[in-house]
């Protein structure tokens, strides 16, 4: 090959690189391993961390433990969708299109909104991208948040928005206020950002605040972090929702320490020219035959460049795959009955919970998770019973300042009555321990 | 004896245009999940409970009441779905993929077997610190590795792609420039080959973008550079290897010019895979830059995400770096996620949770399978591979900087159509007919009818060979008058030319009934 190029070593194809910028011999780092050794060294790493089907578990807060059928984990590790690129050819990439079309029917229908896109990051991107596409809308420059939002995706947003120009005002964690944020819409705003389930688990009924944010020209944005709830509660945009992001992990997608994940992001079709991300449309080939491709692309960076509605280019493709394979696995019939089934957990452990001497639950309306108050600060209860091998929830601390003796339960399919009654043993040993609520 | 073929079509050209329901040898035609009549069905065996949520406890008025209108399938029927619709795809793991600027590389099956160790794949996000310890070492060992191989002092693990990174590292850029009372710096100089992510994120951060020219050979223009540069500029944002598949050979005088013009230098770290092991980005005066792990660090692009963009800060932006991150100390590792005294520099927060653990998993195991001499070898084989293409093809095609070594990446202009009657489009669509994937086409922008080649390390010579055959003949056939083929092509593939317009101009972006489609008609 060399001889081909014309050229006596390798050396000489890096003769761009100025001398002083050269390396000789390799960098301060080991040499290759075998696959025997990489997976003695990650299996090491691995074996250090207590994974969530080991233990009694009720960790939530915006990342939720469902069983996902091993149908789905088989079917995105085919080659033709795993190791494939964004669909620039449509010819070759029909696969990938089709099912990005299913894809954004599917959360279309599930978020009660007419459009879909064909997926961003996570739910925190998606909420910070709501909010430029509301201040692309409205052309108004604030966004207004309740204090139900996840504080995570709402620091995220700030980041984004504050990095245009576009400012926030937000209201401190509550458990059951969505609807106090109706106090901080002005002339400004261009959107009010609410969450149901909330941070804390409650459930609302957010028409009265969509009326408000419309009657003042401002979109609702409808966050939920838990897709499942879908399957039992009234959807974004039956309640007025103009933007309705989420995060999509709970469907297809596992735990994964935080990602990756998949963002939802569906609206209105008047706005549909203002949304961010890629788009799968439908239309016919040269003989007339139906088929798809990535569309509306002029809002795209690498069309539009320093004018375009995002800078996204790679999204979350093939954990949309697993979203809408596990969503085809469901059908309606399964996600309703799975929705009613972390409910019914939930209850239970909330009943169960609240017997606990000093333990308060805190959430008036929930679907599969609850804010819970402890005799003692959170954090210190929850190390106490992973020490005792329980990963016990989420404290609030862990989010956000303020509110130590708030923990967050979170029940799915998953969760074993077993389970729960051990949670109920294990608090209540660690909290009649005098030292931690010294 | 052979097979009666009497009546059967047995050259290609025979079923140009027999694309019917049911399918076509292996192809399979398959109608839309809504199509299958699933309305009822499910392929999940669970309890059911409905009896016992009688009421809902108080949630009565927040129930939803209609359909949602999902259908199911069962999983023999799912498995079918989703099979047929894979083998409308060209992947990776079926030939070359020589899709330029993209790294389409062979990803290593041992790197997926490894994220789905239950010890990283079912681990919360938020479960106690000392539950995790694993996790947070990886993340700690990966960032090491980041650095080391770029020479950079610090890393921001969490950006969830490329452009996500581009935005983490002008963030940055700017929270250094507002803490030194630069604040007024409103500029961005790109060249016009950049990648459109990078005008994009500047202009998201709300910096006006300003293009730099480009040399006859490709290269960023110093003295318009220094021309441009001034007490307004906040940043240059510069790939290297460049978009055009070169190395910016004046790296080191861009890089002073810019800092003493008081402004940062982002490097786009998309082309990393062409140097990685060989030449450190923090000895080139590099500020900022991104990596993609689902380029060079092989992590699948299954079919557009997830990626993982990590950037590596200089000394001087270490500071502003976005929470969380995780420190070491006698207690182990722990995230620093809240505002202590040593994170109030930082800019925000790019994403709930840390990043793409997923992909830092993959990206590590690829790491300690190619080690630092690995590693190097990927860049040097990933070049040769480019101008081994290069060579074989610059007889019969036109390459757009024909003199010098090209990096991991060989461009082509379309001046070597010139009167055929072919478009760098048309050929691109003849190349699936070849069972091909095609390259890169009009970009970078500033070469006419552009062709990038990117091949990576992992194609071995016989799928070169391959390749550059199956070229030469389309080249051949293109300068022959065979444009009618051209136009007409792809008649291979699952379908025909798709019609963009018709897409764009009455968007059918979801399925709905026909009913409802025919009322809203109406």
């Amino acid at each position: 090959m060399l001889g081909v190029i014309g050229v006596d070593h390798v050396d000489q194809l890096f003769v761009d690189v100025p001398q002083a910028a050269r390396r000789e011999g390799p960098v301060d780092l080991p040499r290759h391993a075998g696959e025997l050794e990489v997976e003695r060294e990650l299996n090491q790493l691995a074996g250090k961390n207590r994974s969530a089907g080991s233990a009694p578990f009720f960790c939530g807060a915006g990342a939720y433990r469902h069983h996902v059928p091993a149908t789905v984990d088989h079917l995105i590790q085919r080659s033709e969708f795993l190791t494939s690129y964004t669909p620039y050819q449509p010819e070759i990439a029909q696969g990938t299109l089709q099912m990005l079309f299913e894809f954004q029917t599917q959360v279309a229908a599930l978020t009660g909104m007419d459009v879909a896109n064909a997926s961003l990051y996570d739910g925190s991107t998606a909420t910070g991208e709501a909010v430029m596409m509301a201040a692309r809308v409205t052309r108004r420059s604030k966004a207004v948040f309740s204090g139900g939002v996840h504080p995570h995706y709402i620091e995220t947003s700030e980041t984004l928005a504050h990095a245009a120009g576009v400012s926030t005002a937000k209201l401190p964690p509550a458990v059951d206020a969505e609807a106090a944020v109706i106090n901080l819409i002005d002339a400004d705003t261009a959107c009010v950002v609410v969450q149901t389930p909330n941070v804390f688990g409650t459930v609302t009924d957010v028409s009265k605040i969509a009326e408000a944010a419309h009657a003042a020209g401002a979109l609702l944005v409808v966050v939920t972090t838990e897709a499942v709830s879908y399957g039992l509660l009234k959807s974004p945009g039956e309640m007025g929702a103009d933007i309705a992001v989420a995060e999509g992990q709970s469907i297809g997608v596992g735990l994964n320490f935080g990602g990756p994940y998949v963002g939802l992001f569906a609206t209105r079709d008047k706005f549909v020219r203002q949304m961010p991300g890629r788009l799968c449309g439908e239309t016919v080939d040269a003989e007339g035959r139906r088929g798809f491709v990535l569309t509306l692309s002029t809002r795209e960076q690498h069309i539009r460049r320093d004018k375009a509605t995002s800078n996204i280019c790679t999204n979350s493709g093939l954990c949309a795959l697993a979203f809408s394979i596990h969503m085809t696995l469901l059908g309606e019939v399964g996600l309703r009955r799975l929705a009613a089934i972390n409910h019914a957990k939930a209850r239970r452990l909330a009943k169960v919970v609240a017997t606990v001497p000093g333990v308060e639950v805190l959430t008036p309306r929930y679907f599969n998770e609850i804010a819970v108050r402890l005799p003692a600060p959170a954090a210190r209860v929850v190390e106490a019973l992973a020490q005792g091998g329980m990963l016990a929830g989420v404290p609030f601390s862990r989010l956000a300042p303020g509110m130590d003796d708030v923990v967050l339960l979170a029940a799915t399919e998953t969760t074993s009555d077993a389970d729960i009654d051990l949670l109920r043993l294990a608090l209540t040993k660690v909290l009649a321990a005098k030292e931690l609520t010294q | 004896m052979s097979m009666n073929s009497v009546g059967r079509p047995t050259r290609p050209e025979a079923v140009e245009s027999g694309y019917q329901p049911g399918g076509r040898g292996l192809l399979q035609d398959e109608p839309l999940l809504f199509e299958l009549d699933g309305w009822d069905k499910t392929g999940v065996d669970l309890a059911d409970v409905g009896d016992d949520l009688a009421g809902f406890d108080g949630l009565g008025g927040l129930v939803r009441s209609g359909p949602i209108g999902l259908p199911g399938l069962s999983e023999p029927e799912t498995v079918r779905h989703y099979v047929r619709l894979s083998q409308k795809n060209h992947a990776i793991d079926l030939a070359i993929y020589p899709l330029g600027s993209c790294t389409m590389k062979h990803n290593p099956r041992l790197n997926e077997k490894m994220a789905r160790l239950p010890g990283f794949a079912d681990i919360h996000p938020l479960q106690p610190q000392s539950t995790v310890q694993g996790a947070l070492g990886l993340m700690d060992r990966l960032a090491h590795w980041l650095k080391t191989l770029t020479g950079m002092p610090a890393v921001a693990l969490t950006p969830k792609a490329g452009a996500h990174g581009e935005l983490c590292g002008l963030l940055a850029i700017r929270a250094a420039h507002e803490a030194k009372g630069q604040g007024h710096r409103k500029t961005v100089l790109a060249p016009t080959s950049a990648h459109g992510t990078n005008p994009a994120t500047a202009a998201f951060c709300g910096y006006t973008v300003v293009e730099i020219a480009q040399t006859a050979d490709g290269r960023v223009d110093l003295a318009d550079l220094e021309a441009k540069l001034g007490d307004h500029v906040a940043a240059i944002m510069v790939t290297n290897p460049n978009t055009c598949g070169l190395f910016e050979r004046d790296i080191l005088e861009i890089s002073r010019l810019t800092h003493a013009a008081g402004a940062y230098f982002y490097c786009d770290g998309a082309n990393f895979n062409a140097i990685v092991g060989r030449v450190r980005p923090g000895d080139l005066g590099v500020d900022a830059m991104h990596i993609n792990l689902h380029k060079t660090f092989s992590t699948p692009h299954g079919g557009g995400g997830p990626g993982a963009g990590p950037v590596v800060l200089s000394a001087a932006l270490a500071a502003y770096a976005p929470t969380p991150w995780v420190v070491h100390d006698d207690d182990g590792f722990r995230l620093q996620e809240t505002p202590e005294a040593e994170a109030e520099a930082a800019f925000g927060r790019m994403c709930a949770f840390h990043g793409q653990m997923g992909m830092y998993v993959r990206a590590y195991a690829y790491m300690l399978s190619h080690g630092a001499d690995g590693l190097k070898q990927v860049a040097e084989d990933a070049v040769l591979n480019a101008n081994y293409l290069k060579a074989r093809l610059s007889d019969l095609m036109s390459p757009a900087f024909p003199d010098g070594p090209c990096m991991h990446e060989a461009l082509f202009d379309d001046s070597w159509l010139e009167g055929t009657g072919v478009t760098t489009l048309d050929f691109a669509k003849a190349m699936i007919d070849e069972g091909f994937h095609p390259m890169t086409m009009y970009f970078p922008l500033v070469v006419h009818g552009a062709m990038l080649i990117e091949p990576t390390e992992t194609e071995p010579k016989q799928e070169l060979d391959r390749f550059v055959e199956a070229m030469r003949r389309l080249a051949t056939a293109a300068k022959a008058g065979e444009a009618e083929r051209f136009r007409a092509a792809p008649v291979m593939a699952p379908l025909r030319r798709l019609d963009e317009t018709l897409a764009a101009r009455k968007p059918r972006l979801r399925w709905a009934p026909v009913a409802a489609e025919a009322q809203a008609a109406e």
